[in-house]
């Protein structure tokens, strides 16, 4: 599935005055693609996903499906949420059914499904387990088969490693990377990390301070086929980092 | 970890800790006891008038007395009844209009205020007020219940519900939740925790709003017996009364933990 943002710009209004979030927005999607949107934290990043998600809707210009404009909220779509917000109450079998639950998709073909996805991911032996037994890691796995659990061809990830150490994180974006790519969807991950962005991604979009503008858009042609953790080691990982680095205008 | 495993420091610090909480227990009971002698020896003595103060052997066969009769399992029982439905009224409605002003954000914002001012209110100042409405009876004792627990609940489940993580509610607006499926899979779940403490409070004050009552309507129950014993100048009858009330609370918080206890393990 293919995604188009087409001159989105976006406004809150506020008992305080207007807060100009986003401002004619535009980048492409390519199905099965991976693509990262890096900016200053408060940039309009995860205003831009929601409105991805159907959640909000832009003053001006619109975000296409496949062509079709979003109008709400969709099965097509997934979301991960920053950290990885599994539910305590839970336990891990209910928590990545809690999709097709809401759906009203709780049949046992969907659940089969669900079973061999947590099988595959070495989550099914804690199927009954309570999410604060598991590893950051294991988490954040389950967190993406939740999302996987309504087979949606777009995933959104609004910094979902931002809570994990640094370690952990790598390990974690390698693995949530390559599980997507496993299985062919279409990714946008939002994130404040370059190094992350870089090692991840097909294509990175750099946001402007807000209101967020597209400062750049980098194709990472010369880094496809490489996973992540080699990526980080490229010369090519270099010279792309300080550019973002640059285009960021990170002022301390 | 099997004893053998244990380093002596480990096995000196667990036998301290150990001494340390015998020596508390035998502490608590020697105060206890020590109280209740005192409080005997002093009235046999005379160092203190019995008929103001009673004492405990006074006490014991007072009880002894109201069982025999049949009076104590009947007052007891009458304010356990009231207690038990004041609370139960109090904390379900408390409830359904917390969810109430969780669903209509007009709701919320137009009732909060009152619902201010009536907190603050001393509810006891109602008593009278229900009494001239519904009666010189249980109801009456009810509805004194009812209103010293409902606001609190209602402003804190209320709370409670508000504090629900945003990145949550937003994940469930993402799957298309409808605001039933929110409600019940997540801000009624993420709110265990408020939902038992708010059933503790209540315990508590379920039974001074049962005792208010009683003290006002003055027909049957332990807040009657407190205030008849007090008319006629019984002080065994009032302090019998007082213990009695006591072991009440505490046995109805008592089920309340293993009601949460055992809540949280099938769950
Ligand atoms: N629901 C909202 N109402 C009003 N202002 C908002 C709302 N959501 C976000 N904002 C504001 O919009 C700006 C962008 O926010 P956000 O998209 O969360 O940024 P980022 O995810 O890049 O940190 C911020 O200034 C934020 O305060
Ligand atoms: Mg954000």
């Amino acid at each position: 599935m293919h995604i188009e943002i087409d001159h989105v710009s976006m406004t809150y209004q506020t008992p305080e005055g207007e807060v100009e979030a986003l401002r004619d927005v535009c980048f492409s999607v390519p199905d099965q693609s991976f693509v990262s949107i890096v900016g200053p934290s408060g940039c309009g990043k995860s205003t831009l996903l929601s409105i991805l998600a159907g959640l909000e809707h832009p003053n001006n210009g619109e975000v296409r499906l496949d062509g079709q404009p979003i109008r709400g909220p969709t099965e097509k779509i997934g979301f991960m949420p920053q950290r990885d917000q599994l539910f305590e109450w839970r336990s891990i079998w209910r928590n990545v059914l809690l999709g097709p639950e809401v759906r009203g998709d709780n049949t046992e073909e969907r659940r089969d499904m669900v079973r061999t996805l947590l099988s595959d991911y070495a989550l099914y032996a804690f199927r009954d387990s309570a999410p604060s037994q598991l590893s950051g890691g294991m988490r954040q796995r389950c967190a993406l088969i939740r999302t996987l659990a309504l087979e949606p061809g777009v995933l959104l990830l609004d910094e979902p490693f931002s809570a994990l150490d640094y370690q952990t994180r790598l390990a974690v974006s390698t693995d949530i990377a390559r599980i997507i790519k496993q299985k062919g969807k279409t990714a946008i991950l939002v994130t404040h990390d370059i190094s992350e962005a870089i090692s991840m991604s097909d294509r990175i979009v750099v946001l402007s301070h807000r209101p967020g503008t597209v400062r750049a858009v980098h194709d990472l042609t010369e880094l496809q086929g490489i996973s992540p953790m080699e990526r980080r080691g490229t010369p090519a990982f270099q010279t792309l980092f300080n550019q973002i680095w640059e285009e960021l205008d990170v002022n301390v | 970890m099997s004893e053998q495993a244990l380093s002596p420091a480990r096995k000196a610090y667990l036998q301290r800790r150990k001494q340390e909480n015998i020596r508390v227990h035998i502490l608590r009971v020697t105060l206890l006891v020590g109280f209740l002698a005192l409080w005997e020896l002093a009235g046999r003595r005379g160092w203190i008038d019995v008929f103001i103060v009673s004492s405990p052997a006074r006490v014991i066969r007072t009880l002894a007395n109201l069982w025999q009769t049949g009076d104590l399992l009947h007052h007891l029982g009458v304010s356990c009844y009231e207690t038990v439905i004041g609370f139960t009224l109090g904390t379900l409605s408390g409830i359904l209009i917390a969810v109430g002003l969780w669903w209509s954000r007009t709701a919320s914002r137009v009732l909060e205020p009152y619902l201010v001012v009536l907190n603050a209110l001393p509810k006891t100042a109602l008593g009278p007020i229900f009494i001239v409405w519904i009666g010189a009876g249980t109801e009456s004792i009810i509805a004194m219940t009812i209103a010293i627990s409902v606001f609190v609940t209602i402003l804190n489940m209320y709370a409670g519900f508000c504090g629900v993580d945003a990145e949550k509610l937003r994940f469930m607006q993402t799957l298309g939740a409808t605001r039933g499926q929110t409600l019940r899979k997540l801000v009624l779940p993420a709110n265990t925790d408020t939902l038992f403490n708010t059933i503790r409070v209540n315990v508590g004050l379920s039974w001074v709003g049962v005792i208010m009552g009683e003290f006002l309507v003055s027909k049957a129950g332990l807040g009657y017996l407190i205030v008849y014993g007090s008319q006629v100048f019984n002080m065994d009858l009032v302090m019998a009364s007082v213990l009695l009330l006591a072991c009440a609370a505490i046995l109805m918080y008592q089920l309340v933990q293993s009601a949460e206890r055992l809540w949280r393990r099938l769950t």
